[in-house]
């Protein structure tokens, strides 16, 4: 009974330790987030409330929570209040299997890739219910947008894990990094780079971000999906969203270069420093970059139009992946990579 | 089975990209548009029926808050109109300023344009960097008027008051101090021609940036090209002005066709485009900014050489400055009956038009002789462009329309007047 009592509190502990870093990190994106854009648009960024405007995301937070929860007269109010809870659940619970560093991992199971996937692609269910729930027509509209452009998505991003896949011989997302060991040159980028490309656009299309936010829409629908939410519902939203994009930057570091590696590993100099030595602080900056590019694509590109975004996740993204899981294939077969 | 029946959205008035208080009935078909019914009048103030009942020097201000986003064109139609009925032109250091804050408005109007239409388009970044630019020209509009947005500038017989020999300087703050109010300060050590000339030295390159930012971005060219097309013969026929008008390959302008103020004087070209889609209307307006800046360059060149009286010396229309009515009985009087009663009109009626930044601006006059216009009625450019809104978008996606009432550069302010 004690056992399994401290089994429990262990693996609560555990959990606690994965998803406050999260939350906090969603916090301090979304600070990292105004700063960076506005230093890209001559702007400052926010700097009035702590020193630098540090405490800004909590004064967000708060001014969030303390707002009233409007709850539309005719909206479905049990789906209306589900659906942020549904786009935030699977956000979380995706972080169970990434691993931070050889041995930082929640739940090291072998289906990790797939259990990623399936949690990816639940988050989108949150965004449709929240827009039919709302039984607004914006809203309805940016529902529809979301569910068609995930799914689209969803097989190019697929099929880019495919080639991860076939390179690595393992779905366990700690067996694909440590497949890539070697240095700069070993990390999966170089053998499926057009995959890692479309990886990452993909996963920007597949968190609604600019230039694919089209579910949001700001000039066109408003707000899209959550254009009826507000206080701490719409928050859930938000954090759902930037949990998700986190997510995605550190899984494009975990699968294309290398998660936790360092680059110079094998670097005679370097390799006994903490350079050149694999850990926690490698698989951080990688993310911190994918997590910049975000920032950067949305301060640099107009939106896409609804149609436009199927046709080039369609026509063009869907066929190279394709071809290129077979050359990923050849690749393995030939010995070149991987096995 | 039930009638399949088009889903009808409601688009405005309070909507992000409405540009004011516009509100469109929306007839989809999935996300295609298959009908927009514009619906205006929501910001209507009955302009025209205030200006008949003031003195006519009592309206300009008026005018500025039609098209809010080129203020000084505005005042220039009206003045115009009303120098005509009296028979009076402004001296020609005047007609200068007028021609070169006229073009100051066209960039002020340009910029706001471009920044809002890479908005509604998701580019936020060039709005910002064009709210940049626009900050410096608002300044200048404030060191000659006192004001940024609504300066009344423009008086029938001249211009309030000539050019300040001293630009103001921006003040220490919290927020801007050091380096960084050194390098704002540094166009602003002479008068205000010298800052013009910094500013229109600096800008062509500022272009160039929204340039880089819009121009070949393959995002912008999908949501432009081929977007709200508009054929020569259809843009006459609903009679465009304009941009709208020049992107669809007519080149119509009249400053160059019907020459009013400076304009005869001055060396600028005309861009023209081909397809009459919202690409080409952006690229007519960004090469417009260029002209601009060349046009306000070579005023300056020209104010500086000529300094002269900015208003006329007729104290029946212009009033006496300041310093003489301190000292002189007649000239209390002259000020006093201007700013009470006006100054009657003769008989008569007029049109008189501008080249403002959206179309030709036009204000039609008809005076019975009194102290108050019989009845004034504004030609506004945005209205005739927002007609055909429909034409423009039916057949589009839902995502085209915020690009479609972008381009067309309407502003509620003078549509619904």
């Amino acid at each position: 009974m004690i056992e399994q009592l401290t089994t429990l509190l262990w693996t609560l502990a555990k959990v606690l330790m994965v998803v406050l870093p999260v939350t906090i990190s969603v916090a301090y994106f979304t600070y990292f987030e105004r700063k960076v854009i506005g230093y890209m648009q001559v702007r400052r960024g926010p700097n009035r409330i702590g020193p630098l405007g540090l405490l800004q995301p909590f004064a967000d937070l708060f001014k969030m929570l303390f707002k009233e929860l409007i709850i539309p007269a005719n909206s479905n109010r049990f789906l209306f209040l589900l659906a942020p809870v549904l786009a935030l659940a699977p956000a979380l619970t995706a972080w169970a299997v990434v691993p931070f560093n050889d041995w930082m991992v929640l739940a090291d199971i072998d289906a990790g890739l797939l259990f990623i996937l399936a949690m990816t692609s639940m988050g989108v269910y949150g965004i449709l219910i929240g827009g039919w729930a709302s039984n607004s027509k914006y809203a309805l509209l940016g529902g529809l947008r979301s569910a068609a452009q995930t799914v689209s998505y969803e097989i190019a991003m697929g099929f880019a894990l495919v080639g991860v896949v076939v390179l690595a011989g393992t779905l366990n997302l700690t067996g694909i990094v440590q497949a890539q060991s070697g240095g700069i040159f070993s990390w999966f980028w170089l053998p499926l780079l057009p995959l890692f490309v479309i990886y990452f656009i993909s996963g920007v299309a597949e968190t609604n971000r600019a230039p694919f936010d089209v579910a949001e829409g700001e000039s066109e629908i408003v707000a899209g999906f959550h254009v009826e939410y507000s206080g701490s519902a719409f928050a859930v939203f938000f954090l759902a969203e930037y949990a998700n994009m986190i997510l995605i930057s550190a899984l494009a570091a975990l699968l294309f270069l290398g998660g936790w590696l360092s680059p110079f590993q094998g670097v005679p100099v370097l390799g006994d420093t903490i350079l050149g030595q694999g850990g926690l602080h490698w698989f951080l900056a990688k993310t911190v970059i994918f997590c910049f590019l975000y920032l950067w694509f949305r301060a640099t590109f107009p939106r896409y139009r609804y149609d436009q975004i199927m046709r080039l996740g369609w026509k063009v993204f869907i066929p190279i992946t394709i071809v290129w899981v077979m050359v990923a294939g050849v690749l393995r077969v030939s010995g070149l990579y991987g096995g | 089975m039930s009638e399949i029946r088009n889903f009808t959205l409601n688009f405005g008035p309070q909507h992000p990209a409405a540009h004011g208080a516009l509100r469109l009935v929306l007839e989809l078909n999935g996300e295609t548009v298959e009908r927009v019914d514009p619906h205006i009048g929501l910001l209507h103030r009955a302009t025209e029926k205030l200006a008949e009942s003031k003195p006519y020097n009592h309206s300009i201000g008026y005018m500025d808050r039609l098209d809010y986003m080129s203020m000084m064109c505005n005042e220039h139609a009206y003045v115009r109109a009303i120098e005509r009925l009296l028979d009076i032109e402004a001296p020609e250091r005047a007609q200068y300023i007028r021609t070169m804050f006229d073009e100051v408005t066209r960039i002020l109007n340009h910029l706001m344009w471009v920044a809002s239409n890479a908005l509604d388009l998701g580019a936020m970044s060039v709005f910002l960097w064009a709210f940049r630019e626009r900050e410096g020209l608002l300044d200048s509009y404030e060191a000659v008027s006192g004001a940024r947005m609504h300066p009344t500038y423009y008086r029938p017989g001249g211009v309030y008051r000539d050019l300040p020999d001293q630009m103001p300087k921006l003040a220490e703050s919290r927020w801007r101090k050091g380096k960084d109010l050194e390098r704002m300060n540094r166009w602003r050590q002479g008068s205000l021609l010298d800052y013009l000339q910094a500013f229109t030295d600096d800008f062509f390159d500022r272009v160039d940036d929204y340039e880089t930012m819009l121009t070949d971005n393959r995002i912008w060219k999908q949501r432009t090209v081929g977007i709200g097309e508009v054929s020569p013969e259809r843009a006459l026929q609903m009679g465009f002005t304009g941009p709208m008008l020049r992107a669809s390959g007519i080149a119509w302008d009249l400053r160059k066709k019907q020459p009013y103020a400076k304009y005869a004087e001055v060396d600028f070209d005309i861009p023209v485009g081909s397809n009459g889609d919202c690409y080409d209307r952006y690229l007519v307006r960004i090469e417009e900014c260029r002209q601009s800046a060349r046009i306000i360059q070579q005023c300056i060149a020209w104010l500086r050489a000529n300094p002269g009286p900015v208003m006329l010396q007729n104290f029946k229309i212009a009033p006496p400055t300041r310093s003489e009515m301190k000292d002189d009985m007649e000239a209390l009087i002259h000020h006093f009956k201007l700013f009470t009663e006006g100054y009657c009109v003769p008989e008569g009626e007029t049109y008189a038009a501008v080249e403002a930044p959206k179309g030709e601006f036009g204000c039609y006059l008809i005076s019975d002789g009194a102290n108050k216009p019989f009845r004034v009625h504004l030609r506004a450019p945005a209205f005739v462009h927002l007609s055909s809104m429909d034409e423009m978008a039916r057949g589009h996606m839902l995502a085209d329309i915020p690009a479609v009432i972008a381009t067309q550069d309407i502003v509620l302010g003078e549509i619904d007047r």
